[in-house]
């Protein structure tokens, strides 16, 4: 029947005697027999296969996919190679076990190491592990990395993607950190307001690169200001833009996070996703989660080991940094592999062909009437300014029967739009024009 | 095995986009300066690296993959074909609801099945792994205390013999740990947790069946001493293969707990996740739950509602097991685990007597005194037979231990031929004691220097020029 179990009933009585026991009953001897179910209440039958495939299907069918996205706000559509899920979808790398014993392993464990390096890399920092949830827990992980006895609160933007401040926030809620907002201006960072808020409780800044509002930051003289006053600064960042714009390694960030979904893995309803960390020489005991190292076995031969792993919970229990245990693995290799497929050239062609197109679209909105809320440059998202929320809502809807997934509502009229190089100057095109008949 | 990087020559690669159909433009931003190295290949090398890889690489369909406490069951091909549907891959977490009723169809749908097998009353789809399933109801557990005024109970108790996580999770979620020792059966020790209960105690962590792969029979007592001193009960879902379908976490009088989906409801491991660690409570802890627009709510435990597609593909499997294909489930991973045990006891000390549940402890520490064989010398033998080895050194209660769990995938054949192998093998320790430590022989690489790595830690490939 549909339920994975090899042995017929027949083989299971054999089993049971063999080993010593009546039935099953006896197996369950400990359980108080006030607590023992007799069956699942109200629970639907099982399914052969052609069944559960025909209700898993229609349950799909229930979804709309768009043919145009211009959605970002922390999930985006960019094109995955055919090779990205060939190769992630070979059984031994989906179904292995995290590579406790390194010598059957070494295939699990060298694609992390390259990983890391790949995420080294990408950020200019020194390490990196071998991944934690999401963008958002690993900006709360870092925050804690740069917390100490006497520095306990940290400083977040309003530019910051609310979603990353309430995972901040909730983590926070455990240790106790202090979460102090910083107001914007023109859609940045106000650093006079940053400036005069960092003191001697200050543990972090934490500055998202582009900005949830697609601005970009100015990275270099926030981390001067902090770097000033003895504040370290987590900075969250695009990983597709860290092939164009500065990165936290060369502007002197203490430990750098993001969401790296976009390389290579579909939006799927937002999960999984995979955040990466990365940090200097001198922090990399406080990284949390796995780290994959070099190192050679008895014969003298490269290997490659899961390392450092007094930081984490296994040996250190309630000592430990974090409690990460599962990561995000099979969405590492992803990663590994879209980069490896894509190389330096082709991540920079991505970049540079988000942003151009993002900049056409704000061009061809602004035509249409709906002009950019801030002036400051931007990556490949940006914001169009407030109108009535009844505008807003008919220009999406306008949109949306069309099959286009315009930008995201941000609640006041506001809407926050995203180019990829999956969109194409028709489909931008189409969206100006039925914004503008909305406009009229 | 060469890294994808000394695969890599200057210029090689594909070139995936159409040429840009928008003017060009320069970013006015402050630039990137260090050349971005990346691996440059063409397809046909980059699918052979990976080739490569995947042969040194051990998945459940390798063969048998018996770690205790990780429930490495055979993962479904129809679930991996349903999850890759562009009907759940090709959706923007942020689309207008009524474009998703799908989606939000498999999240009810899972929160209402996982809380009849639980005995819960609501669930979070949220959390993205077990650990973190764990943070989350400890967060509740705190929530919950703080807004009746409680702010002295301030300590959680976790049995000695606990997943490092628990301990790990209630430290980040600001609580004091309290260790209390099992008992020489390995369960709870029933006076020391009297003699840790207080005003102070805001909960107990634990696990039925517990990591010893017992289940404490004292359960009810446990639970009910927890709640008389005005805690809270906290199941660590991980042992849910055991009796899910034979006796509910909430019929044992546990107020929260989490579930492992890439253990108990069959969604791969991926070589350490993504898996997906639903928490559910009871009524009165639903307020605090995370991911919802409820004013309690302790806020999100990540962007987003969760690892949708591990949840699709849990989804398809509770749907194809059912009513009758849940117990059947948990019944015979407990019937495959005593199996084992009773074909083994007779060669390997067992640390506590049958039956078990879904798993059992071996304890290598005699031999150990006598020859100098350790769990882990055996472990390592292990690795020349073709079969992964048991979870090594855990729980920390029992010494040398080897850890064991079947599940309820695998034949009688496979069983049997892993009994051999481990009976094989404790002879050959007897036989020739020294040459265990020099195993494994035949794998790719032999022992690491794990030590070495650790002092001089190397994370990245160097590249030979900056």
């Amino acid at each position: 029947m549909g339920n994975y179990i090899p042995g017929t009933p027949k083989e299971q009585e054999e089993m049971l005697r063999a080993a010593g026991y009546e039935n099953f009953d006896a197996l369950y001897r400990d359980v108080p027999a006030g607590v023992r179910l007799k069956e699942l209440p109200d629970f639907p039958e099982g399914m052969p296969e052609m069944e559960v495939k025909r209700y898993m299907e229609a349950l799909a069918g229930k979804n709309r996919i768009f043919k145009t996205v211009l959605r970002g706000a922390g999930a985006y559509r960019h094109f995955i190679p055919a090779i990205v899920t060939e190769i992630t979808g070979k059984e031994e790398f989906r179904t292995a076990y995290t590579p406790y014993q390194a010598e059957i392993s070494q295939g699990v464990l060298q694609s992390i190491f390259e990983y890391q390096t790949d995420i080294a890399e990408l950020t200019g920092m020194d390490a990196a592990n071998a991944s934690v949830y999401d963008g958002a827990t690993a900006a709360a992980e870092a925050v804690d990395m740069c917390r100490d006895k006497k520095r306990t609160k940290v400083l977040v933007p309003e530019t910051v993607d609310p979603k990353i401040l309430s995972v901040v926030r909730t983590y926070a809620f455990g240790r106790g950190t202090e979460v102090c907002t910083v107001p914007m201006k023109d859609g940045a960072t106000d650093r006079e307001a940053l400036k005069a808020m960092l003191d001697e409780e200050t543990a972090a800044v934490l500055i998202e690169q582009p900005n949830y509002f697609g601005v970009i930051e100015d990275a270099e003289g926030i981390i001067r200001d902090a770097k000033a006053a003895n504040v370290k600064t987590v900075m969250s960042c695009n990983p597709v833009a860290l092939a164009v714009l500065k990165t936290p390694g060369e502007l002197g960030a203490d430990v750098a996070v993001g969401e790296a979904q976009p390389l290579g893995l579909p939006m799927a309803f937002g999960g999984p996703y995979i955040g990466f960390m990365a940090t200097t020489e001198k922090m990399i005991r406080k990284l949390p989660g796995r780290i994959v190292g070099e190192t050679k076995d008895v014969d003298g031969k490269r290997g490659f080991v899961l390392t450092l792993q007094a930081r984490e919970q296994h040996i250190r229990r309630e000592k430990a940094g974090s409690n990460i245990c599962s990561n995000e693995a099979l969405c590492a290799l992803t990663v590994a592999v879209y980069l490896a497929a894509v190389g330096p050239e082709g991540l920079i062609n991505v970049a540079r062909q988000c942003s151009s197109k993002a900049h056409y679209l704000a061009g061809v909105l602004e035509k249409a009437g709906l002009k950019r809320a801030y002036s400051k440059e931007f990556f490949h998202e940006f914001v169009t300014e407030a109108v009535d929320k009844e505008k807003a809502e008919a220009i999406l809807s306008a949109l949306e029967k069309q099959g286009i997934l315009g930008g995201l509502p941000l609640g006041d009229g506001r809407i926050l739009w995203c180019a990829t190089e999956v969109v194409t100057k028709e489909e931008m095109d189409q969206t100006a024009k039925i914004v503008r008949e909305v406009l009229l | 095995m060469k890294l994808v990087f000394e695969r890599s020559v200057p210029g090689r690669g594909t070139a995936f986009l159409p040429a840009l159909d928008v003017p060009e433009i320069s970013l006015e931003a402050a630039l990137r300066e260090k050349r971005l190295r990346l691996p440059e290949l063409p397809e046909v090398e980059l699918d052979r690296h990976y080739t490569e890889l995947s042969k040194e690489t051990r998945g459940v369909n390798g063969g048998f993959y018996p770690l205790g406490s990780c429930t490495m069951k055979y993962n479904p091909a129809v679930n991996e074909k349903i999850a890759a549907l562009p009907g759940f891959t090709d959706l923007h977490p942020l689309q207008p609801a009524d474009s998703v009723e799908g989606a939000t169809a498999v999240f009810d749908e899972t929160e209402t099945l996982l809380s009849k097998i639980t005995g819960m009353d609501a669930f979070s789809l949220q959390p993205a792994a077990g650990a973190h399933g764990e943070f989350t109801g400890l967060l509740l557990i705190k929530a919950y205390h703080r807004s009746k005024g409680d702010f002295q109970r301030t300590k959680i108790i976790v049995p000695d013999s606990a997943h490092g996580t628990n301990p790990a999770s209630a430290a980040m979620a600001g609580f004091d740990v309290v260790n209390i020792a099992s008992d020489t059966h390995g369960y709870v020790d029933l006076d020391a947790l009297k003699a840790a209960v207080g005003p102070d105690t805001a909960g107990l962590m634990l696990t039925n069946p517990n990591t010893v792969g017992l289940f404490d029979p004292n359960i009810l007592e446990i639970t009910r001493i927890v709640h008389e001193a005005g805690g809270i009960n906290y199941y660590d879902g991980a042992n849910l293969n055991a009796i899910m379908g034979i006796v509910r976490p909430g019929d044992m009088g546990f107020d929260v707990m989490h579930i492992n989906l890439h253990k108990t409801f069959s969604t791969p491991h991926g070589g350490g996740g993504p898996g997906s660690g639903p928490c559910g409570c009871k009524a009165f802890l639903k307020e605090f739950l995370p991911g919802k627009d409820v004013p309690g709510s302790i806020g999100n435990m990540r962007s987003f509602a969760g690892n949708f597609s591990v949840i699709v593909k849990a989804l398809s499997y509770i749907r194809t097991l059912g009513k009758k294909g849940v117990p059947e489930t948990a019944k015979n991973a407990v019937l495959n685990a005593n199996y084992m045990m009773e074909r083994l006891k007779d060669l390997y000390p067992m640390a506590f007597e049958g039956p078990c549940m879904h798993e059992f402890v071996m304890t290598l520490e005699r031999m150990k005194e006598e020859t100098h064989v350790s769990a882990l010398d055996i472990a390592k033998a292990l690795l020349d037979h073709g079969i992964h080895p048991p979870t090594m050194y855990f729980p920390l209660i029992v010494h040398e231990a080897l850890m064991v769990e079947p599940t309820e995938t695998e034949s009688k054949e496979t069983l049997d031929e892993a009994i051999r192998v481990f009976r094989e093998i404790y002879d050959e320790a007897l036989a020739d004691p020294a040459a265990m430590h020099e195993k494994p022989l035949t794998t790719p690489v032999r022992r690491l220097d794990e030590v070495g790595a650790a002092r001089n830690p190397v994370v990245k490939y160097a590249f030979t020029e900056e």
